[in-house]
């Protein structure tokens, strides 16, 4: 079989048994334990922070557990590095990629082997493996310059180039289109069929049930239920993971209809600074009281024109009207919202914080923030705790209260719910509804393509740098995306 | 809550006082000297009179705050401005020729040559800020290469321009007493310079912590991309002053050197009194208030060692070594903080 794991190597059953691992005060892992049969595909699912990730890099020696067995086939392994896991034929696709941009693919799936470097060899390794799995990758292209789904591909030939026969891959769908994922989960099942055993950790309650054989639940790093693809529903799932089922659609559609035109773009396009073309000639309005979705694959200029429309980047051509403030949040919050090392006060003085003049009212600001973190259920010590004494979940509610907060006329949206827990997703969404009830014009990007259908009045499609789609429905939105022409 | 922090923040500099004198005092027995009488000579010389504590150790620690808060303030910024020794050499040469050249009423040649001190500083703080803005290049690299450009002018001015009138010695003429500092306690050196670092290390904390610019700033080297996108700051232009502020300080404690302590310009003026500023200002967490603190430690180290030298003969330049392993110390210390070797936690904010 052409997808079996290269070398021909079988499978081993991976096995963890009463593991517990302990960070600080927190027990990340409370007696959890999975069994990896040969030949299948094992989803791994559970809430941020149930220890999905936790478990599996206990597993692929990044971690030492605190107690508790691994077995290969039954013999007890002791994985001190992640080398000592990869020649025992485990190999692992990490969320955030491992790669060197500056090198190329042959380069970047020879490092870390012994000896000298032979680049004729490296590409053929690239090459075989290419061939024999269907992961088909130039092997002198640069890996900074790939796109994201092809750097992916790096990260699974590495681990095929080392024999990996049980391959872990933690979230690889989050940063894919809807077609890059397809296909990566279709490979993953061939993967299986081939012989080898894939541990697929997932946010993506749809994902799991299409290509698991066997599906893991971990809720608070205790394991809640462990069984066959047979025997789960969409609903089990979905209560095993919450332990509670939730409600409805996350936005109920508009009541009203919708205001005054907020936001225009007016033929606008933007080149970067290295002079490519990411908007190319768009317009577009965005009225008060709608949420407007943004569909596009990677990579389509939708950053670029979220930033536009917020005012955080100027067109090269072309004109935007906006209003004087527009509430931002963007993907990345570490990067681009908040101050991780400042007190929470600090971080809601952020706001406006360039036209600010004399002396900053701290006591009122923190009087606000205190009041902030009540209404908007930011839970943390307190305004004077540091950012990131906060999770995740928290950090985004206490950006997106800083940016609604006063209301500004309109409030650019990216990805919000990024690596958020189900409950954190659904209040972050709740506030979107509230703030569009409001009369708030919104604008919405999610790479979860259901999500942006679920949240939004009406749906833009971004193809190549250009709007493709002002209306779309969620039949037509992956075409228009994908640049099919109706 | 500022105030715990600050409180930890005092204890370990004493600390490091503390271990810094047994450093020198373990060096001195190795090198074959008298420990007991060099301790006592370097005690003797920090704090064993009035007059070693006024002429001695706040002479040596005014500098050495000036230098400190210059810094503190790139460091606050983002800003790794390592090149407060060149710019305070500018500033001292700057302060030198207008203090020569300003003859007039009253305070004027004094102003004119704190003034040009702190341009000089400024001057050359504002080529690398330049530099970095115009072309990237990087902070770390432009101060370093700037401080031995301002250490070679300098040689060149005090054989050249600024020489002393017979053409013998390689220093300029001495400054006129219009245009040198006055003397704060009648009988010492301690001059007004050491009042002066203590304002501006008073103002700059309140400045920090508790006005718009000073939050801009904070919050521009905490997450430059963060200020500018979540609050609109101009970024490049808070770098950009904070590199001129920072060399405007630097430049100031070049000029407080000429003018309250040398009266001259010449070539070895400053001890790296630019360099010790660096562990000046990470020893106080780039808090200027505690800058104060950190530089009398320093300050009294120096006081010391010199006195050290005098009375037993011990060289002065092991205070360097101590120095050099107080950083490297401080260095892995907070490293092993940031690791969590030891897992003593801090005082956490009460909410």
């Amino acid at each position: 079989m052409s997808v079996a794991p290269p070398g021909g190597r079988r499978a081993p059953t991976l096995a963890l048994t009463g593991i517990l691992k302990r960070f600080g005060p927190t027990l990340a892992l409370d007696d959890a334990g999975v069994v990896i049969r040969p030949g299948t595909v094992h989803a791994l699912l559970g809430e941020n922070g149930a220890g999905k990730s936790t478990l599996m890099r206990i597993a692929f020696g990044l971690l030492a557990p605190d107690a508790g067995t691994i077995t290969l086939d039954g013999r007890p392994v002791h994985f001190a590095s992640a080398a000592a896991a990869l020649a025992a034929g485990l190999g692992m696709v990490q969320q955030h990629f491992s790669l060197v941009p500056a090198m190329t693919v042959a380069e970047n799936v020879a490092l870390g082997g012994r000896g000298r470097f032979d680049a004729a060899r490296a590409a053929a390794v690239v090459r075989r493996i290419g061939e024999a799995t269907g992961l088909g990758l130039d092997p002198g292209a640069r890996v900074g310059e790939l796109a994201v789904h092809a750097q992916q591909r790096v990260e699974i030939v590495k681990a095929l180039a080392r024999d990996a026969a049980v391959l872990i891959l933690d979230e690889p769908t989050a940063v894919l289109a809807p077609a890059e994922a397809h296909e990566v989960l279709g490979w993953v099942r061939r993967f299986a069929e081939g012989g080898g055993s894939i541990v697929l950790i997932t946010h993506k309650l749809a994902d799991a049930l299409a290509v698991a054989d066997d599906l893991t639940v971990l809720r608070r790093g205790r394991v809640v239920r462990s069984a066959q693809r047979a025997t789960w529903s969409h609903d089990a799932l979905v209560a095993a993971m919450l332990g509670e089922v939730p409600e409805g659609p996350a936005v109920a559609p508009s009541v009203r209809p919708p205001g005054d035109e907020v936001l225009a773009l007016e033929g606008v396009t933007y080149a970067d600074a290295r002079g490519v073309v990411r908007v190319e000639d768009v317009s577009a309005s965005v009225r008060a009281g709608e949420v407007v979705g943004i569909a596009a694959v990677e990579g389509s200029g939708q950053h670029e024109l979220l930033r536009l429309l917020a005012g955080r980047l100027a067109p090269t051509r072309g004109l935007v009207r906006r209003p004087a403030t527009v509430g931002f949040v963007p993907e990345d919050r570490h990067r681009d919202a908040i101050l991780l090392d400042a007190p929470l006060r600090e971080n809601v003085a952020l706001r406006g914080l360039g036209a600010a003049r004399g002396r900053m009212p701290w006591e009122a600001l923190r009087a606000r923030t205190r009041e902030l973190m009540a209404r908007f259920d930011v839970r943390g010590p307190g305004p004077e705790a540091p950012a990131r004494a906060l999770s995740g979940g928290n950090q985004q509610k206490l950006v997106l209260a800083r940016e609604l907060d006063p209301p500004p006329p309109a409030l650019v949206v990216e990805n919000p719910t990024r690596g958020l827990d189900l409950r954190a997703t659904d209040a972050v969404l709740g506030r979107l509804r509230e703030a569009r009830d409001q009369g708030l014009a919104v604008v919405f990007y999610s790479s979860d393509i259901d999500e942006v259908l679920a949240v939004s009045d009406r749906v833009l499609a971004m193809h190549d740098g250009r709007l493709v789609a002002s209306d779309a429905t969620r039949e037509s939105v992956g075409r228009a995306m994908l640049g099919a022409t109706p | 809550m500022t105030r715990h922090r600050w409180t930890g923040r005092l204890l370990l500099i004493a600390a490091t006082g503390g271990v810094a004198a047994l450093l020198l005092l373990a060096i001195v027995a190795l090198a074959g000297y008298d420990a007991p009488r060099a301790l006592g000579a370097l005690a003797g010389g920090a704090f064993g009179s009035l007059d070693a504590v006024l002429s001695g150790t706040l002479v040596r620690a005014t500098p050495l705050v000036l230098a400190g808060l210059a810094v503190t303030l790139a460091f606050r910024a983002g800003v790794l401005n390592i090149g407060a020794e060149g710019q305070l050499l500018a500033g001292a040469a700057a302060a030198t020729a207008a203090g020569l050249a300003v003859t007039g009423p009253g305070p004027l040649p004094l102003v004119s040559a704190l003034t040009a001190g702190i341009a000089g500083g400024a001057v050359v703080a504002g080529v690398a800020a330049w530099l970095r803005a115009r072309f990237g290049v990087l902070d770390v690299i432009s101060t370093l290469m700037l401080n031995s450009v301002a250490q070679f002018v300098v040689a060149w001015l005090v054989r050249g321009p600024l020489q002393e009138p017979l053409r013998i010695y390689p220093q300029s003429a001495s400054l006129a007493a219009a245009a040198r500092l006055p003397v704060l306690v009648p009988g010492s050196r301690l001059h007004l310079g050491w009042l002066m670092a203590v304002v501006l290390a008073g103002v700059g904390s309140w400045w920090l912590a508790r006005t718009a610019a000073g939050f801009r700033l904070r919050a521009t080297g905490l997450n430059p991309l963060a200020a500018a996108s979540a609050g609109g700051v101009a970024t490049g232009r808070v770098t950009a002053w904070a590199f001129v502020g920072s060399g405007m300080l630097a430049g100031l404690a070049g000029a407080v050197e000429v003018t309250g302590v040398t009266y001259a310009l010449y070539e070895n003026l400053s001890p790296g009194y630019g360099f010790t500023a660096i562990a000046v200002a990470l020893l106080a967490g780039l808090e200027p208030v505690l800058v104060i603190a950190t530089g009398l430690v320093f300050g009294a180290l120096e006081a010391g060692a010199s006195a050290m030298q005098r009375d037993a003969g011990v060289p002065s330049v092991l205070v360097a070594v101590v120095e050099a392993l107080v950083i490297l110390l401080l260095v892995l210390a907070e490293r092993g903080r940031q690791a969590g070797w030891w897992t003593r936690r801090t005082p956490e904010a009460a909410g």
